[in-house]
Parts: structure tokens; sequence; C-alpha cells
């Protein structure tokens, strides 16, 4: 009964994120615009550029899953979707832990995707490359399930937008920190694996506690 | 004991109770107060190298010291409210997060009061302490944005205990990421001033400061508790009695 209610939620997410497949370009093309805006706003100075462009990766990237997250239960919550988890008598936790995985796929895979690319446009080149990759691949997921967490505390509310930018930033820091830590080490010709490692470990930290929390604050919106 | 703490969990004697406990607690944290400023600040020997400038650790330090300790407390009535759903456990986290803010702002004032003397700059990037005292406070800010988001203070306050809980076990995690942060990005070492060996004749005074923080901390709490009370329960008969005194 768990293993299918987890597989039903999970791929009624990935259908539905395929059947408006359109939007999930949005937050590629809003990912892009923000690395035209730094150089536009800076300068054409290669070397300036090279020096930050691990962080403005990391920073636009950050905020493209932002954006991704507020209305990611709105929908739920208006067809009557999560009163049903609720009362399906399989735990919450669980079906969260299966929207979450599936959510994350849906927001990160894109962005991971195009992530080296646009860091290949602000003059990236080599390793960097890679490692930009892979702290992503183990960093975005992280940012999409605490987003979640605020989505689902801001649920219902009116104008939760702004609130949820509030609520969710400063819990990024040590995501952003360890990711732009990693990428900014690869182009000095440091090693970058500690970083990657301290990610790796915020990855299991997050799957582990993100549905459980994400849990508490639905059934707490369904009081 | 278990009877007692349902009583005391219970608005009307909580009400009670913190009316009879306030005036003593405020008159020992105003003396308190009075002998820890003036051994902190007259008494204590003048530190060898920040000469007089250093006293400011006498409110500097217990307030960084509570800015966390009632972020604890905020998550472990969080846990209370939503674990029991006790009323009392549900205003003490939106207290908390008011007292907190409060606390942590102070201890980031007083930091840029000393720095401007000792590092010669008002804010210093290198420093992971300061900049977790400043996600702290957004931490903090995120809690009562929240809670004041919901016309239903009841589930605002629940809504804010999950958050107050995912914040405490991100809190080690800022710290230590904002720690290390140095070590990953290249430059800007900080030189900060050898850590002085606390003589005992400084650190008495501290800890004596730390511990009428703490209880001013407490006296305010139970004030603003026992107001926030009267107006929940405003259309209750012993409210109404106590509105008539």
């Amino acid at each position: 009964m768990m293993g299918r209610a987890f597989a039903a939620v999970f791929r009624r997410e990935l259908r539905l994120a395929w059947r408006r497949r359109g939007q999930l370009l949005q937050p590629l093309v809003f990912y892009a615009l923000v690395m035209l805006l730094f150089p536009l706003g800076a300068g054409a100075d290669l070397a300036l550029l090279g020096q930050v462009a691990p962080s403005l990766l990391w920073v636009a990237a950050l905020l493209a899953v932002l954006l991704a997250q507020g209305t990611l239960f709105s929908a739920d919550l208006e067809e009557g979707g999560i009163e049903l988890w609720v009362t399906s008598g399989v735990s919450l936790g669980w079906l969260a832990l299966a929207k979450l995985i599936a959510h994350a796929m849906i927001v990160s895979l894109p962005l991971i995707l195009v992530g080296p690319v646009l860091a290949g446009w602000l003059g990236l080149r080599g390793e960097a490359l890679w490692v930009l990759a892979v702290s992503m691949a183990l960093g975005m997921p992280v940012l999409c399930w605490i987003g979640a967490l605020g989505a689902a505390l801001t649920l219902g509310l009116p104008r939760g937008g702004i609130l949820l930018a509030l609520i969710v930033l400063p819990l990024y820091i040590p995501v952003l920190m360890f990711g732009a830590g990693a990428v900014h080490a690869a182009v000095d010709g440091r090693p970058a694996d500690g970083a990657l490692l301290l990610l790796a470990g915020l990855l299991f930290l997050g799957v582990s506690l993100a549905p459980i929390a994400t849990a508490a604050a639905l059934r707490v919106s369904q009081e | 004991m278990f009877h007692r703490f349902t009583a005391l969990s219970s608005p009307r004697h909580f009400y009670a109770i913190a009316s009879a406990w306030l005036p003593w607690l405020s008159v020992l944290t105003a003396l308190g107060f009075a002998v820890g400023l003036y051994w902190g600040l007259v008494v204590a020997p003048p530190d060898y190298q920040q000469g007089e400038a250093y006293r400011i650790i006498y409110v500097h330090v217990p307030s960084a010291w509570l800015s966390l300790m009632v972020y604890t407390v905020m998550a472990g009535a969080g846990l209370v409210a939503l674990v029991w759903h006790v009323k009392l456990a549900e205003i003490a986290v939106y207290e908390c997060a008011v007292l907190g803010a409060w606390f942590t702002a102070l201890a980031l004032g007083t930091g840029m009061l000393w720095g401007k003397p000792m590092w010669g700059t008002w804010w210093q990037w290198g420093d992971a302490r300061m900049l977790s005292e400043l996600i702290l406070l957004f931490l903090y800010i995120g809690v009562l944005g929240l809670h004041n988001a919901f016309a239903d203070s009841r589930k605002g306050a629940r809504v804010a205990a999950v958050l107050a809980l995912a914040g405490i076990v991100n809190i080690p995690i800022i710290h230590y990421s904002v720690e290390w942060w140095n070590t990953l990005h290249q430059g800007a070492t900080v030189t900060r001033f050898d850590k002085p060996a606390a003589h005992s004749s400084m650190l008495w005074p501290l800890l004596f400061m730390g511990t009428m923080f703490i209880l001013y901390f407490s006296t305010v709490l139970l004030a603003r508790i026992r107001v926030r009370i009267l107006e929940q329960e405003a259309d209750r008969q012993w409210a109404e009695e106590v509105r008539r005194g």
C-alpha cells in the first residue's frame, strides 16, 4: 500500500510536469536572463567576471529554484488533494517524500544541464564546469526541499511570495556557501571535494528531514 | 507532579501564578542589573590591550548568549505547541521570537560599536560570528513575519513553530558553514585580537551579567505572556473579573 501510494504520487507529479512542459522552460529562461544581466551591469571585463562567475551562477540558480516554489502545493490545496493525503491513512511524510523527490527532479534537472553552458558563456573552463554540474546536482535538490517547506508553511496565504523568500533565503545560505565554494576552489585550482562532500551531507540530511517538516507544515495548514 | 504541570498550562492558573511572581522577579532583575553593571563597568579591572572599551562585553556577550538561548526556548515551546496543542506554548513561541530578535539586534549593535574602535570598522565580513548573528536575526524576522501573516493567531503560532524547529536544525549548519566559508574562499583573513585569557576578575562579572540577562528574559517573557493570555481569553469570565479588578 505504501509503495503504491508513493508511486502514484510520484507518477502524478511527473505526468503533470510533462503536460505543462512549456512551464519547465521558464526557470531556465530566467536563469539565462539573470546571467545576462550581470555582465551588462558590471561591464565586459572577463577577468572580473571569471572571478565572480561561480557566485553569480549559484546565486542566480538559487533564485530560479526559489521562483519555482510558490505554487508547489496551491493546486493540491484547491483541489482538495492535501485533504485526501491527510485522511488517506498513509503516512503524510511518506507522500511528501514522493512529491519532494519528483519536484526536485523536475526543477533541478534542467538547471543542472544549463548551468555549465552558462558557465562556459561566462568564461569558466575545464574542471570548473564539472565541479559546477556536480555541486548543482547535489545542492539544487536541497534548495528545492527547503523551498517546498517554505511553500507548505505559507500555504493559503494571499501574498505568500515575498514571505516565502524571507523565510527560505536564510536557510539557503549553507548550500550556497558550499556550492559556490566548491566552484571557486575548482577555478583557483584547489581541491573541491571537501565542499562537495559537505553538500552531499546536506543532501542526505535534506532527504531525511524535509519530508517530516513539510508533512508537519501541511498538517497544520489543514487544521 | 504531572497534575501540577497541566494545571500550570491552563491559561487562568498561569495568569494567577505569573501575577504573583512578577513583582518579585522585577525587583530582583532591577537589583541584579544594578549590581552587575556596577561590577562590570566600575569594579572590574581595565583590559591590558583594549583599555576601558572592552567593558561593552558585559552587555554584548550576554546578549549574544541569550540570542541563541532564546531560539532554543522558542523551538522547545514550538515542539510542545505542535505535539500537545498547549495554548501557552503557542503564545510563548511568538513572544520568544520578539525577545530573541531584540537580543540579536542588541548583540549586533553592541558588536558593531565594539568593532569600530577595535578593528577600525563597523562590519567585518570575515568574522563568522557577526555573520551568523545577522542570519539569526533574519531567522527571527522570518518566524515573526510568518506568524503575523495568519489572521488566526493560534494557527500562525503552530506554523511559526514548524519554522522554528526547522531553524534549530539549521542553526548549527549555518554557523559552521559561515565559519568554514573563510577557508573555502581565499583571502580576507581577519586579524583578530588574541583572545585575552579571561581573568577571573573579568569573568565573574560577565557570568553574573549572563545570569541577570536570563532573569531579565524570564521576567519579560512572563509579563508578555500574561498580557497575551488576557487578550486571548478576553471573553472568559475570569478575564472579565480580572479586568474589573
